[in-house]
């Protein structure tokens, strides 16, 4: 079997996974710029594996698909970093509101009678009526 | 009320329903006149309602968010009302309240934030071992960061003025040893003035302290770490604005004691 075969078969599907998942609306549109973006220049590269060979050899790789392996890597090494970045924003916003919610119940609490659930488990558990 | 200001002690709590009733009285009966907040970080136990029946302000947070998360909140509520000294102290009962006149004097005088210190003359507590070394390296680098000699950097039994209320109620450091070391290093950073006094800390009621060296060995990577990154950590602006009382009292000698 060709290389081509594979990876054009495979630059295909991502890009229609991406197209789909954009469609159904999973992912946010500060993403789905990039990642069209790269749905759209992997897609022709995988039915021709050579094309970036020329561009390649100028930058000193051997081979365009070397090219795109290292493209690649560093990529998805950027995305990650990417996404702690965002998880700790996440996660620091998350926890102030988790502050304000408490903040506002001790302040009930205090002054309206609020009840204080029995234990921690019950707040989030709206089974369960103080 | 304690010499006309309003002083709040912070209980960061975690299923502490069994150690909370007797700590809480203990510092009714030795502190009359100042507020409680039991801050609930998610307990699984009753620990909210034994707080409450204890006649003790309680904070309930909806999950568990750390030690850092709950000291944080407890910051946090202290400056939202407007209290002029906050004290943290563990709800586990090793922290004798008996020595917070002693915290409230020094931070009178000379402080912004008052370390209650074991290892500093009084009471027996003895440590050996990767932790020793541990706790030996966040004192000499701490001690020099904030120009004094701190010998207990990971004590949980500290007092802060107004100023410090305000900067840990924008900016603390809510990850694992942040609450004790990076706190630290970012108020002396900023200028706060850092004292520490000798307290005797008691056996906890609940809980026992963890002695495996390799845990031991981990902590000590762990220390190191959180303390190279509270070295280079950058602080943000409007924390960095906020004036310590010490200074404002430096350039206004009248209003020593005062702040």
């Amino acid at each position: 079997m060709q290389l081509s075969v594979l990876t054009s078969i495979t630059g295909v599907l991502v890009l229609v996974w991406i197209l789909e998942l954009l469609r159904r609306q999973q992912l946010r549109e500060k993403y789905a710029a990039l990642w069209l973006a790269i749905g759209v220049v992997i897609a022709p590269l995988g039915f021709f594996p050579r094309l970036l060979d020329s561009t390649a050899r100028r930058l000193g790789v051997a081979s365009g698909v070397s090219l795109v392996l290292f493209a690649g890597f560093v990529l998805v090494l950027l995305v990650c970093v990417h996404l702690s970045w965002e998880t700790s924003r996440l996660e620091a916003e998350t926890r102030t509101l988790a502050e304000d919610v408490a903040m506002m119940r001790a302040h009930l609490a205090e002054h309206h009678d609020f009840p204080i659930a029995r234990s921690g488990s019950d707040v989030n558990d709206p089974e369960v009526k103080a | 009320m304690i010499d006309g200001k309003r002083v709040l002690i912070i209980l960061p709590a975690w299923n502490e329903a069994e150690g909370l009733p007797k700590i809480l009285r203990e510092i009714q009966q030795k502190l009359p006149g100042v507020d409680t907040l039991v801050v609930d970080d998610g307990s699984t136990d009753s620990t909210a309602a034994v707080a409450a029946a204890c006649g003790s302000r309680v904070a309930q947070l909806p999950y568990n968010l750390g030690v850092g998360g709950a000291m944080r909140f407890g910051y946090r509520y202290a400056h939202l009302h407007d209290y002029d000294v906050a004290i943290q102290c563990d709800a586990d009962g090793q922290h004798d309240p008996a020595y917070v006149p002693a915290l409230l004097e020094k931070l009178r005088d000379e402080a912004d934030l008052v370390i209650g210190a074991r290892f500093a003359g009084e009471g027996s507590y003895k440590v050996r071992g990767p932790r020793s070394w541990a706790m030996k390296l966040l004192s000499v680098v701490l001690s020099r960061v904030a120009k004094t000699r701190l010998t207990d950097t990971t004590s949980g039994f500290k007092a802060c003025n107004k100023p410090m209320i305000e900067f840990f109620s924008h900016w603390y450091p809510v990850e694992y040893l942040g609450d004790t070391i990076e706190s630290m290093v970012g108020a002396a950073r900023c200028g706060f003035v850092i004292r520490q006094v000798p307290v005797a800390m008691r056996e906890r009621t609940t809980g026992t302290p963890s002695a495996s060296p390799i845990k031991a060995t981990i902590y000590l990577a762990r220390a190191g770490l959180v303390l190279l990154l509270a070295l280079i950590r950058r602080m943000p602006a409007n924390v960095k604005a906020i004036e310590p009382a010490t200074r404002a009292a430096a350039r206004r000698p009248e209003l020593i004691g005062k702040v």
